[in-house]
């Protein structure tokens, strides 16, 4: 059966010997030291300093002293009555839901635009998502400059077209100010939600829709009644995404109109930034932050089903 | 004290969960010898390879390598294996020769060494002018053959095969299956290899282990397990068109294989058992004709029975017509309905 | 026949210009950054009610004097050193834990590597809002307060939960067998990532460097609450904080700035934005 075993020519075998494993080979050890020092930070720097956020929530802790003496909820009795926080959380829900809601129509229409083939697609591409690549501190002192009291450009342009008689002053007025303020969001986060919206058309395998063409389907029932369904996951994600940049944001109230006017615009974390940085009342500013918390928990579950019922249907 | 193979297994134990993947199977495979691991997928035959490559802890049992106990304290780069994967499991990233001579950097092998060993290897599957090329510059067949020269480099002492020739077209594979065989012949060493191609594993086995289920169903030459089949699994599992299987009667099953199934005029004279054998339908596949009908006086005429009638018989039949055919005696198969298991041979 | 092509036609006129309406939105307040930067003052600043000059061209000569206000007599050049330097300490600190972090919940961990990695995925989506008030107190502690390695230091939190995720995704996507098949051929486990892995996650490493490095240019609000002196400043803080002190804008060299920061930025993000977005939405496109 087996032929006597002969050595390749010219080759000497190789003497083998059967090493006992170590640390190398031990792979489950391998993992949690590989695996630590990320877990490690990420308990010490996110970990932590949530819980000194829910901690300081709970005392009259300042910034100028070290001192840390408990007050139970009174930091949260105190604002929770306070007709500017009432209104900053307000604002906060409403630029959140009214942002993403215009973020989601028109990512929608832009990935139907995109998603067709015509020449320069891929510069349309890369000229949409300029606004969410870019620093946002830096977008948003330009739209403030876009939006100026005296030469606002867009005024310009509103009048040239007479599509209007009257000035406006953009951050002097609340309702305008809140307009601009969502402008710039709605304008910073489309572009993250179309590139999402359209992976998520381009993962639809092909023979749905022709399918759905050879059945004679109008484009509205298309859209409507197997690409919207079929996308709704992946636009799950991008709105979840969104509404955690946008109800989280900072920079773009704060640079836009420090929460003017009139306190008018402030969001919680503007206002967590008056109060806590600002004015020095570490306590009661991050009361006010964590009330950004329920939002959050509400997105990572949401996020979590999402991930489960993708990988259900797989 | 019995002589021990130089590959052993002794109740060896995978569990996934509650999936017992290979469920207790003790086997010996002499040196030098080709065992085929042989049967469906899922059956634990690559569980069972993946075990003595190192690649997965066994729940339960022993691996001996060359009479040395093998457990979990040895990784696989001790063990002085040599693995082909049905990916061939290429390093992208590395040219041919790069490939093939990573193995022998591992041993710290002087570059010189590794030069002749390279070429040597690779000469011997005709790769010698292939050597500058990343894989996926290469054709299938290429990347086999290099996958072959990375294995045997390094001289292993056993060579484990998972399926390595099913990424290849039809007839590209009956020539690889060929050259594998006399390529292993000549160097002569221990050979595991996983398929669930019967033909491949008649073609290429010493012997043939047939797995199902996680355990081993029968051990043999290929010749013994295909006549000789220890259960109706192993039956119908190897030959195409499978064993016919009758119910003799309520503890019996009745086995003959399609090609000993022949009109009875053409039958040599011996003894044989006749059928009265109704045509339904008849496939002509230019070396021979199926035939596709029941017999009548079974218990249950609704079992499909089929006849293989190599070219040369050329009585003429015609579908829905019934005919007298009969099986050489020796050529029928007892089995126990309840079991499976085969009964003694020829006492139909 | 015709009636068709025609409403072909249509179609075809109605993409173009739904293009071009994004496109318009999206890009003008970068076409008007771009203006002003190279306007005269004299062409700037005029009133908007006057209808007789158009702002959106160029009225008079373009002029680079914006361009040499901004890098001769502001701190423009310290900031993008700063930032420059930040961003190549966060990347080094995010790469060193996220890659093996990466590996060992893509390889190493088992069934709970999923688990974690979704639970490491998650602290990516507590903000610096929740946060910067604790760090405050944590940076005044260690003594950090106005120093750039405060955000050094804090940076990392939003850079390693993601990339830790980006790189799991990575590894898993490289053929399990090749891996095992280094092991047979003579490799421990660290070996085969040091030989194997690592050179083929080279693209991947190098997405997730992108990535960090843009997420310290986004930030604002950590820099805003740690940093105070004009030449600690990043690009991000300094640009909008600092050149537009006592009222006087000099506008004309801010809109320089956002453009000189801006673009490469965009440029740079744009390669690498798919390999983002099949990160982020890894879960809900599977299949």
């Amino acid at each position: 059966m087996a032929l006597p075993r002969e050595t390749q020519p010219g080759l000497a075998p190789v003497v083998l010997t059967m090493r006992r494993r170590t640390l190398a080979d031990k792979e489950a050890l391998l993992g949690r030291l590989m695996l630590a020092p990320a877990l490690l930070y990420v308990i010490a720097l996110v970990g932590v300093p949530f819980g000194l956020a829910v901690l300081l929530s709970f005392s009259s802790a300042t910034s100028g002293s070290l001192d840390f003496s408990w007050v139970g909820l009174r930091n949260y009795a105190t604002i929770i009555v306070d007709p500017q926080f009432q209104h900053a959380l307000w604002n906060t829900l409403r630029f959140a839901i009214i942002s993403q809601f215009l973020v989601i129509v028109l990512a929608l229409t832009a990935a139907q635009v995109l998603d067709a083939a015509f020449a320069g697609k891929r510069v349309v591409r890369f000229l949409l998502l300029m606004p969410w690549a870019a620093p946002v501190a830096l977008a948003a002192i330009g739209w403030t400059w876009i939006f100026d009291s005296t030469f606002s450009v867009i005024n310009w342009t509103l009048r040239y077209f007479h599509l209007t008689k009257t000035w406006y002053y953009w951050f002097g007025d609340p309702t305008l100010a809140m307009v601009a303020i969502i402008i710039v969001h709605v304008w910073r986060m489309f572009p993250f939600a179309t590139v999402i919206t359209l992976a998520g058309m381009t993962s639809i395998p092909h023979e749905i829709s022709e399918a759905a063409v050879v059945d004679g389907a109008s484009f509205s029932r298309r859209f409507f009644q197997i690409n919207l369904p079929l996308l709704t996951p992946i636009i799950t994600v991008a709105v979840l995404f969104g509404v955690v940049f946008t109800s989280t944001d900072l920079g773009v109230v704060y640079l836009l109109t420090r929460g003017g006017p009139y306190n008018s615009t402030h969001v919680l974390a503007s206002l967590a930034f008056q109060r806590g940085i600002l004015g020095a009342n570490l306590g009661q500013g991050a009361a006010v932050a964590l009330f950004l918390l329920p939002v959050l928990v509400v997105v990572a579950i949401l996020m979590l089903r999402t991930a489960r019922r993708a990988e259900v249907g797989a | 004290m019995e002589s021990m193979g130089y590959v052993e297994t002794k109740n060896l134990q995978k569990h996934f969960g509650e999936v017992h993947a290979v469920d207790g199977i003790d086997l010996s495979i002499k040196e030098g010898e080709l065992l085929v691991l042989l049967g469906p997928s899922g059956c634990g035959k690559t569980t069972l390879m993946r075990m003595i490559a190192g690649l997965e802890t066994p729940t339960a049992g022993e691996i001996y390598i060359a009479g040395q106990l093998v457990d979990e304290d040895i990784p696989p780069r001790a063990r002085g294996i040599a693995m082909v994967f049905q990916s061939y499991a290429l390093y992208p990233h590395k040219t041919a020769y790069d490939n093939i001579a990573f193995p022998l950097e591992a041993i710290g092998m002087p570059r010189l060494t590794i030069r002749g060993r390279v070429q040597g290897a690779a000469k011997r599957f005709g790769i010698g002018q292939l050597l500058s090329r990343r894989p996926r510059q290469l054709s299938g067949g290429e990347r086999q053959r290099v996958a072959l020269s990375r294995a045997v480099v390094r001289d292993p002492r056993v060579f484990l095969f998972d399926e390595p020739l099913s990424n290849l077209d039809a007839q590209l594979r009956a020539i690889a299956r060929h050259e594998l065989k006399q390529f292993q012949r000549q160097i002569g060493t221990t050979t595991i290899y996983v398929t669930h191609d019967q033909v491949e594993a008649m073609g290429l086995g010493d012997r043939i282990a047939v797995m199902n289920k996680g355990k081993v169903r029968q051990i043999g030459t290929p010749q013994h397990i295909y006549d000789h089949p220890a259960d109706t699994f192993v039956a119908t599992f190897l030959g195409s068109p499978p064993m016919n299987l009758i119910e003799r009667d309520v503890q019996t099953l009745l086995g003959f294989r399609p090609e000993n199934f022949l009109p009875r005029e053409v039958c040599a004279p011996e003894e044989t058992a006749t059928f009265r054998f109704r045509v339904r339908q008849v496939e002509y596949l230019g070396a021979d004709r199926l035939l596709y009908g029941s017999l009548e006086e079974a218990t249950r005429t609704d079992q499909t029975v089929i006849a293989e009638l190599p070219a040369t018989i050329t009585v003429p039949i015609v579908e829905g017509e019934a005919y007298d055919f009969a099986v050489p005696r020796r050529a029928l198969r007892l089995f126990d309905t309840g079991t499976g298991l085969s009964r003694a041979d020829g006492v139909a | 026949m015709t009636a068709r092509r025609a409403v072909r036609i249509l179609k075809r006129i109605a993409l173009y210009l739904a293009a071009l309406a994004f496109t318009v939105f999206a890009v003008f307040p970068f076409y008007w950054m771009f203006l002003t930067t190279f306007k005269q003052n004299k062409d700037l600043y005029v009133g908007g009610t006057d209808l007789s000059h158009i702002p959106w061209i160029f009225n008079l000569r373009p002029t680079l004097e914006h361009v040499n206000l901004l890098f001769q007599q502001t701190l423009y050049l310290t900031w993008v050193r700063n930032t420059v330097l930040i961003g190549a300490a966060v990347v080094v600190i995010t790469i060193v834990l996220a890659v093996p972090a990466g590996y060992s919940l893509a390889r190493l961990s088992g069934r709970w590597g999923e688990r974690l990695g979704i639970g490491i995925f998650l602290t990516y989506l507590v903000p610096p809002t929740l946060l910067f008030i604790p760090f405050s107190r944590v940076i005044a502690v260690f003594g950090l307060q106005n120093s750039v390695w405060a955000l050094i230091l804090v940076y990392p939190t939003f850079t390693v939960p993601f990339c830790t995720w980006l790189m799991m995704g990575f590894f898993r996507s490289i053929p399990r067998d090749i891996e095992e098949q280094a092991m047979i051929d003579g490799y421990s486990r660290l070996a085969v990532i040091r030989k194997v892995v690592l050179p083929l996650a080279v693209s991947g490493i190098l997405t997730a460097v992108i990535f960090a490095f843009t997420q310290v240019m986004q930030d604002f609000v950590y820099a805003l609450t740690f940093i105070s002196s004009l030449d600690k400043m990043t690009v991000s803080l300094g640009v909008p904080v600092a050149l537009v002190r006592g009222d006087v804008f000099y506008w004309g060299s801010l809109m320089a700035a956002c453009l000189f920061t801006s673009i490469p930025i965009a440029v740079v993000y744009n390669l690498f934005i798919d390999r983002f977005i099949a990160g982020l939405t890894a879960g809900a496109l599977k299949g």
